[in-house]
């Protein structure tokens, strides 16, 4: 009886609140699940589409104001003129000048000297006038600038470009390659930066209208082309630096072990690798197999590694693959899997064959030995600013990643520092720093026994600081004639003299 | 002076615009106070934000010898004239609209106007007299949905309808051998395919709402498969997805079942595919999508050109007439969004698409709202062919999706288009006015909150 009067009460008040949530769910009508679905599914399909516009204009407003199909790029040209590219110490490499009627004429104060790394803006554009397009012609000028040149009835002028590139590198790099053709490219370690990029033959980028027909008109001039990153070489020798991480890699433990007797050749099925000018190096190990550039013993090595793993290290190094550079280049190319004969595989591991690399994919390499295992991705351009000198943007050195393990590279850099003590690279020993790297003589002619000159290699040994990477066309040996040219880039860098 | 104008407004142009975009989110929310004060500062907003775009292209008229500064002048004077008309007088005359779908109407068409005017003035003067047209007659709809009341017993005519007139265009273009999906008459370009839309809605709402049975689906299949067939055949493909999407949606909101969002998805892939290896103007269009940079010179032009611009223009914009939208071909009609990324920004993009959302929600709410079925699916098929159609027109012109060439609703140049969507938005209010005044549902008090009056209530008391 007790219970009673309290579940009528319950009875009565719960219809009550049953008919309030009737009443608010009744506000909308049925079908209501299917019309949430289909606004979820729109929704999230324009958040998609959302995302999608938002990413593409983060990440390709460059490349898009860049690509030579894009009229926009003569509007900008129209309001605003060409910003001026300087050296990472502030000397002028290229601005425009105007005369009194505001005509533009874009001039280069140091003539052929940055001919490929600065390039030209004229008969389409390439070096830094190409990659820092977007910001040269672009301008970040004050708003009370702007208004002034407005009145005028002038243009704005475009934010200028500060480069990572060092005068007096570049001036000794040029110099030392003097008449030959070959190029040199000179990076620093920690962060990436190109201090010099040299390519010879070169050109006066002042007078490239003047040039341009002749240039056009003969087929066969390589004048335009920077050798630093899109030349093709036969990496000849400085390829055993692959050849002997491969080598580690499959013989951790043993590689040390190694030794081989050289007759001055080595001779497998039909094919023959001779030493280079057919030295007898007589009892070697691994470390002064690599030291004297004792090609017998490569070719004795690399008929035994394993071709599948050689071709994973050698992905690993970025052959056959996209290398991390904003300039135009040549990919380099090795093959060590499909249809590869004994001879073709022995001529590989000595840098020969077919196998083909450009000096800036050299350069990386040694530069990730020197620091360690890791790439840093290799730039030039380090800031924009604006005419008054306000930093528009400014890039910070990024890492590509490893290219291989901290202990592959130290044992690399040891077998690099031999080179110098007491192998082909000598040249370098004695001096008040110390310097580590691989030569090679790349012989580009079945006939004769010409041969490029190569030098790779860092300094100093103990804390890395600057990466060089030299070939010097048809000059002989690598030991003579890049070595040289490396002293003096390291002498310039680190006792500012030449 | 003229700079410091110019680019300034560069920046307080998508400031207004994301404070318009954001209030139109908040009055998607029920129980939001005050609502109509929020649609007054949406028109305040919407009223500078031409001031300010009119000003630019004035200015920067003289300044870079583009166009006469004369002709902004007067043309703004005619674009707020109307988007007064619109916006102010619209709820005078049913004060029960929705203002939030008003609202944003005006806005998209305010924008579309501009920016139309800035590519071709001529073009921009044939649209606003279609414009002002077809509110002139979009205006009558409300009034008259509320006086017929058969509509919903001629679903065999609307099939029939859609089909013959799709079908006309078609063999009308086979006969003079053009590949254009349009015909002329006394000067006047009419495009079917936009008229048959609304047709078609009402066909597939007449169709299932009291049945929505196997049969009756399988049926409609048949009409609706004929129009999209005939599209197809028409080379407008874009209409014939918007056409199936349509009716897979529709069909999945009368019938309820997820079952048949699925056989949608999976006949649609397998029609694409068939399409495709049948079509070779089907396969350019995928390819063009998937590499138009190898094809830059021929079939890829376009979108690389669109692409261009809304790189180029980034997240600000390089300023009203500072851009050269003109560079994209029919940039008027399929790629205004690109012209409005250039020249206006990626931000204002941006706001657009979310304005359209926001239109599509609403209408989809509404849609939940609604008791009767037949005004119910209405309202939800011209949600969803709505919406579709700007992602494919936006998604094509950024390259998320192959190109299908359709209209910007509000937006693009082409009469057909925005009578069309005007008509559709009408329809809308119409259907919502009904509701409001106790056709389809019990209480409409909170929604009466929208209208900003309850004039309509006290006139059914007198």
């Amino acid at each position: 009886m007790a219970e009673r009067p309290n579940s009528t009460q319950a009875a009565a008040a719960q219809p009550g609140k049953k008919n309030n949530k009737k009443k608010k769910i009744s506000r909308y009508s049925a079908n209501r699940p299917e019309i949430i679905v289909t606004s979820c599914f729109f929704g999230l399909l324009f958040a998609a589409m959302i995302g999608y516009l938002g990413y593409f204009v983060a990440t390709s407003e460059q490349e898009m104001v860049n690509n030579s199909y894009n009229s926009r790029q003569e509007i900008l040209l129209s309001r605003n003129y060409r910003g001026a590219i300087y050296s990472r110490d502030g000397e002028v490499l290229a601005q425009t000048r105007l005369d009194e009627d505001q005509n533009e004429s874009r001039v280069y104060p140091y003539g052929r000297l940055f001919a490929h790394a600065v390039g030209y803006s004229t008969k389409g554009r390439t070096g830094v006038e190409s990659l820092a397009n977007y910001y040269l012609i672009n301008t970040n000028t004050s708003l009370a600038n702007k208004a002034a040149n407005d009145i005028a009835g002038i243009k704005n002028p475009g934010d200028n470009v500060y480069t990572t590139l060092d005068l007096d590198l570049q001036q000794v790099a040029d110099s030392q390659l003097n008449i030959y053709k070959g190029a040199v490219v000179v990076t620093e370690v920690s962060t990436g930066k190109i201090l010099a990029m040299v390519s010879h033959p070169d050109f006066d980028p002042n007078e490239i209208a003047q040039i341009w027909d002749s240039l056009m008109d003969d087929e066969d001039s390589s004048v335009l082309l920077n050798r630093v990153t899109q030349g093709q070489y036969p990496p000849g020798s400085t390829f055993k630096i692959v050849t002997a991480l491969e080598y580690i890699r499959e013989n951790p433990d043993t590689y040390n072990n190694y030794s081989y007797f050289c007759n001055g050749y080595f001779s497998s099925g039909t094919g023959r690798i001779n030493c280079y000018h057919g030295t007898n190096h007589g009892q070697v190990g691994f470390e002064s197999s690599f030291a004297k550039s004792c090609n017998s013993s490569f070719a004795n090595i690399g008929v035994n590694l394993d071709q599948e793993s050689f071709e994973e290290t050698l992905d690993e190094l970025l052959f056959n693959q996209e290398l991390p550079i904003a300039f135009p280049y040549s990919g380099s190319k090795a093959n060590v899997v499909e249809q590869v004969s004994m001879n073709e595989l022995m001529q590989t591991s000595i840098g020969q064959g077919r196998t083909q690399i450009s000096p800036i994919h050299l350069n990386m390499i040694t530069s990730a030995i020197a620091g360690g295992g890791v790439l840093m991705k290799p730039y030039v351009v380090d800031r924009i600013e604006n005419d008054a000198g306000r930093v528009v943007k400014s890039f910070q050195p990024s890492a590509y990643g490893s290219l291989m393990s901290e202990d592959e590279a130290e044992i690399l850099k040891g077998l690099m520092e031999s080179v110098v003590e007491d192998g082909t690279g000598r040249k370098l020993s004695g001096l008040s720093y110390t310097a580590a790297g691989k030569t090679g003589s790349a012989e580009y002619n079945d006939v004769k026994e010409d041969s490029h000159a190569w030098f790779t290699g860092f300094a100093p040994v103990e804390e890395p600081e600057i990466c060089v990477t030299i070939i010097v066309e048809g000059a002989g040996s690598g030991g003579d004639y890049a070595v040289p040219i490396a002293r003096r880039i390291f002498d310039a860098y680190f006792n500012g003299g030449t | 002076m003229r700079e410091y104008i110019t680019e300034l407004s560069k920046y307080i142009i998508p400031a207004l615009m994301a404070v318009y975009t954001l209030c139109s989110f908040a009055c998607l929310a029920d129980k939001l106070e005050k609502k109509s004060s929020i649609y007054v500062l949406q028109d305040v907003i919407m009223f500078f934000m031409q001031l300010l775009m009119f000003t630019d292209l004035a200015l920067t008229s003289t300044g870079e010898k583009k166009g006469n500064s004369m002709e902004y002048i007067f043309f703004y004077v005619f674009v707020q004239i109307f988007l007064l008309a619109a916006a102010a007088m619209v709820p005078v005359i049913y004060e029960q609209v929705n203002r939030l779908l008003l609202n944003n109407m005006c806005m998209l068409l305010g924008t579309g106007l501009c920016v139309i005017s800035r590519i071709s003035f001529n073009q921009a003067v044939r649209q606003y007299i279609i414009v002002l047209l077809s509110l002139a007659v979009a205006l009558f709809i409300p009034w008259i949905l509320s006086q017929i009341h058969f509509l919903k017993k001629l679903t065999w005519v609307y099939g029939i309808a859609g089909i013959a007139m799709l079908a006309v265009v078609l063999l009308y273009s086979e006969v003079t051998y053009g590949a254009e999906i349009s015909f002329t008459i006394g000067g006047v370009t009419f495009q079917p395919s936009e008229f048959v839309k609304i047709i078609f809605v009402f066909f597939l709402a007449s169709a299932l709402w009291e049945d929505a049975s196997f049969i009756r689906v399988a049926v409609t299949a048949v009409f609706a498969g004929a129009h999209v067939v005939i599209l197809v055949l028409s080379k407008d493909l874009g209409s014939a997805l918007i056409f199936f999407v349509g009716y897979v949606f529709v069909v999945f909101a009368a019938t309820r079942n997820y079952l048949y969002l699925l056989a949608g998805a999976l006949g649609g892939s397998g029609a694409a595919w068939g399409a495709y290896k049948l079509f070779a103007h089907v396969r350019d269009r995928v390819i063009t999508w998937r590499n138009p940079w190898t094809y830059i010179d021929n079939e890829g032009y376009s979108i690389t050109q669109s692409l261009f611009a809304i790189g180029s223009g980034s997240w600000f914009g390089m300023g009203l007439l500072k851009g050269n939208p003109t560079a994209i071909p029919f940039v008027e009609k399929d790629f205004i969004f690109s012209s409005i990324c250039e020249e206006l920004g990626v931000i204002f993009g941006i706001c657009i698409i979310l304005i359209t959302i926001v239109c599509f929600l609403e209408m989809m709410k509404m849609a939940a709202l609604i008791k009767d079925r037949f005004y119910q699916l209405i309202v939800y098929g011209i949600g969803i062919m709505y919406i579709f159609q700007i992602f494919l027109t936006i998604g094509g012109g950024i390259k998320l999706i192959p190109l299908t060439g359709v209209t910007l609703p509000f937006i693009s140049y082409g009469g057909s288009s925005v009578m069309t969507t005007m008509v559709m938005f009408f329809l809308i209010q119409g259907i919502y006015i009904r509701l409001q005044q106790g056709g389809g549902r019990r209480s409409g008090r909170k929604t009466k909150q929208h209208s900003g009056g309850s004039g309509a209530a006290r006139k059914e008391e007198q």
